[in-house]
């Protein structure tokens, strides 16, 4: 009798035993988004995102750690540091921005790390070096974007374009980017004009570019402050086309710009405009989803573009883990390895904005079905067709 | 460029200029009284604009909670001061001066729908709530440190600039706001089209800026606030309370920032770190005057407001390195034609 009791009380040890190995297992990833600053529009529904993802992968617990590292890239690599050396997280999803995903870079490779960036300039995951190896990216590349604007504007015989941007990082990878393309396919731009997000007047800038009498005009902005030159321009009479880029896809846009941004031409990531495509798109279905999720926990109207970057890199991981599981134990450096090699290995996976198709040449994924051109119509997106 | 270019320019110009001149008036007042550089002066335009734009979306400003918070802090330190004397009576009058505006701004947005009521009401409602937050933040953060160096008093009015822009973006968020104009009227000046908003922003700049002169020329408490700024030790000789000349100066910069920010909030969208960059420039023109004398700033400003229109013409990119870089030469004649300004009027 007491031998039983003996050996169940072993049996019990054991299976705590195991649990508490399992426990200290679990896969930590951790995430740094620019939810303050200057970024923090695109870092919000980021974090709100963060918040829906699944817990479980795989059967194995999933904590997610989460900083804020307010648009300063100093922050941004501060918590890439306390990710690898205090919390040995197993991968990490961030930053919101080009110029923090940059700055963690070298501490990804250095402690082999892999990280999803999603960021939208293409140089956070290209040329692909030894360093970059340990970089993914959820979000479209500009020049994803770029091109699209630039078949749209071919298709409607713009020949002269202006471009009005930020005077930062956004504005100018957009105008090389975008300038690049525009030469190529013989569309000649005539005007490059720079101002701040935080600028009270563009009217200089404006008039600047319409005594250039360009066919359409580029305004290469994120977020709110992307309204200004669009009413700017319609203030001061302009008539032609009007362009905007996909970092204004978000309804505060629509509530600052109101009837003056009627008619504005851009390219969005499927998501923005999940319920009026075709069913055939291989994005509607997890776009529709997430939006469900995400305004179930954020009120109605809530989704923005931003945060489905996010939630790509969700899916990525749930695409990835399991096959790294299989690998090895989270924790170690052979799983992080293993880790980096399954989403290196990712094809044909839907996500909202697009198809991942990643190869060891190809750290970002998407092609031509990761963009739409859509039109702002009575306060709405629309999709082009 | 054409004349039409350049009118359209100068109009621009004119318009920030003014915001500018009116910010520097505010910025040279609480320097002169209380020896602050007030990096917050913007933060009021902020609150200001975006405080109107959360009243006419119907949504209950953030700014509410701030005030009752200040009010209820100063409240506390004021009743603990008045035990510490051995004066309890003075209790309900401390209770009754610090609480009762919040009190009374609460009741009111909980049972009047804000988003209904007509713009001018909308305006002063906005006022009421940010520009009791000037004398609050002087009762709190600066009277206990009156006596401080100007460096001191700096670096602390520094961390009451990123306090206050931090609370900014958790009340409004980090997406600007813009409010309807108060007039769509245009009026067309030869080749020039005036929008009825720029002329109103012009000129209410300017009579505002009459009205601080009469204040300041022609009533005791104007020349209370010139008697602190000129000699503080004789002010108080004279009977002058400096803690009062302190809250005085917080209440009309505050006000000045609020106003401001309803003025532009329908020419230009409003973000909640829009105030800082918009008070620097009043800064430079500040600088002008050496951060004493009242034309001089408001000059200053509106030269910044016109440098900034015509170089964002000639070479957008580097605009705010060409208005930044003036404060050199500004600097270099200042010190070369003036010994020593701070007695000075």
């Amino acid at each position: 009798m007491s031998k039983q009791i003996q050996a169940k009380k072993l049996v019990l040890a054991l299976c705590a035993a195991l649990a508490a190995g399992a426990a200290a297992a679990d896969i930590n990833v951790g995430v740094t988004l620019s939810a303050t600053g200057p970024a923090a529009s695109l870092g919000i529904p980021e974090k709100n995102t963060i918040a829906l993802l699944p817990t479980t992968i795989g059967r194995q617990k999933v904590n997610y750690i989460v900083l804020d590292d307010a648009t300063d890239t100093t922050a941004a690599v501060k918590n890439m540091r306390k990710f690898v050396a205090e919390n040995k997280v197993d991968v990490v999803i961030g930053s919101t921005t080009a110029p923090n995903s940059l700055a963690m870079i070298d501490i990804a490779a250095e402690s082999e790390t892999p990280m999803i960036s999603m960021a939208g300039s293409a140089i956070v995951v290209e040329p692909l070096d030894a360093k970059r190896r340990w970089v993914f990216k959820s979000a479209q590349n500009d020049a994803h974007m770029a091109t699209a604007i630039v078949e749209h504007m071919l298709d409607s015989k713009v020949q002269t374009v202006a471009f009005i941007g930020f005077a930062d990082a956004y504005g100018e990878g957009w105008f090389k980017e975008f300038a690049r393309i525009a030469e190529a396919r013989k569309i000649r731009v005539v005007a490059s004009e720079r101002y701040q997000r935080n600028d009270t007047s563009v009217t200089g800038q404006v008039l600047k570019t319409i005594a250039a009498r360009p066919d359409a005009v580029l305004i290469g902005a994120a977020g709110t402050p992307a309204a200004l030159p669009q009413k700017t321009l319609k203030e001061k009479g302009y008539k032609g086309a009007i362009y905007q880029t996909h970092g204004v896809a978000n309804n505060e846009f629509l509530r600052v710009g109101g009837k003056d941004v009627e008619g504005a031409l851009l390219p969005v990531g499927p998501l923005v405009v999940a319920a009026q495509l075709p069913d055939s798109a291989p994005s509607k279905k997890v776009a529709l989803d997430y939006i469900a999720k995400y305004e179930a926990a954020n009120g109605k109207g809530s989704v923005s573009s931003f945060g489905g970057h996010a939630w790509d890199a969700g899916l990525l991981l749930g695409a990835a883990i399991p096959q790294a599981l299989k690998k090895a134990q989270p924790g170690s450096r052979e799983f992080r390895v293993a880790l980096r090699d399954a989403i290196e290995g990712v094809k044909n996976l839907p996500a909202a904005h697009g198809v991942f198709n990643l190869s060891a040449q190809d750290h970002q994924g998407f092609d031509q079905r990761a963009r739409v051109m859509a039109r702002v119509e009575g306060g709405k997106w629309i999709l082009v067709k | 460029m054409d004349l039409q270019i350049a009118l359209l320019l100068g109009q621009d110009g004119i318009t920030n200029g003014a915001i500018y001149a009116l910010l520097s008036l505010a910025l040279v007042l609480v320097f002169t009284v209380t020896r602050v550089i007030f990096i917050p002066q913007g933060e009021f335009v902020a609150f200001g604009a975006l405080t109107l734009a959360s009243l006419q979306a119907g949504k209950l400003p953030g700014t509410l909670w701030l005030l009752i918070a200040l009010a209820i802090a100063a409240a506390a330190v004021d009743i603990v001061c008045a035990l510490r004397d051995g004066q309890a009576q003075r209790i309900p009058k401390v209770l009754a001066v610090n609480c009762a505006l919040p009190a009374a701004l609460a009741a009111l947005l909980s049972i009047v729908p804000a988003a209904s009521l007509p713009l001018a009401l909308q305006v002063v409602l906005t006022l009421a709530l940010v520009v009791p937050l000037g004398p609050l933040l002087y009762r709190l953060v600066f009277q206990p440190i009156a006596e401080a160096s100007v460096l001191v008093l700096l670096i602390v009015s520094v961390s009451v600039h990123v306090t206050l822009s931090g609370l900014a973006l958790y009340f409004f968020g980090a997406e600007g706001s813009r409010t309807p104009a108060f007039t769509d009227a245009t009026f067309e000046i030869g080749d020039a089209l005036i929008q009825g908003q720029t002329l109103l922003v012009v000129c209410a700049s300017f009579t505002l800026i009459a009205a601080l002169y009469f204040f300041f020329e022609r009533t005791l408490w104007g020349k209370a606030l010139r008697a602190t700024a000129m000699n503080r030790t004789g002010a108080r000789l004279m009977g002058i309370s400096a803690t009062s000349a302190g809250k005085l100066s917080f209440s009309l910069a505050a006000l000045i920032g609020a106003f401001s920010g309803v003025l532009i909030s329908p020419i230009t969208t409003i973000y909640y770190d829009s105030g800082f960059l918009i008070g620097l420039k009043g800064f430079v023109g500040a600088i002008f005057g050496g951060m004493a004398s009242y034309p001089l700033a408001a000059a200053g400003a509106i030269l910044v407001g016109l440098l900034e229109s015509y170089s964002s013409f000639w070479a957008s990119a580097y605009k705010e390195v060409i208005v930044f870089t003036l404060i050199i030469p500004v600097l270099v004649w200042r010190s070369l034609t003036t010994r020593h300004t701070e007695e000075e009027e």
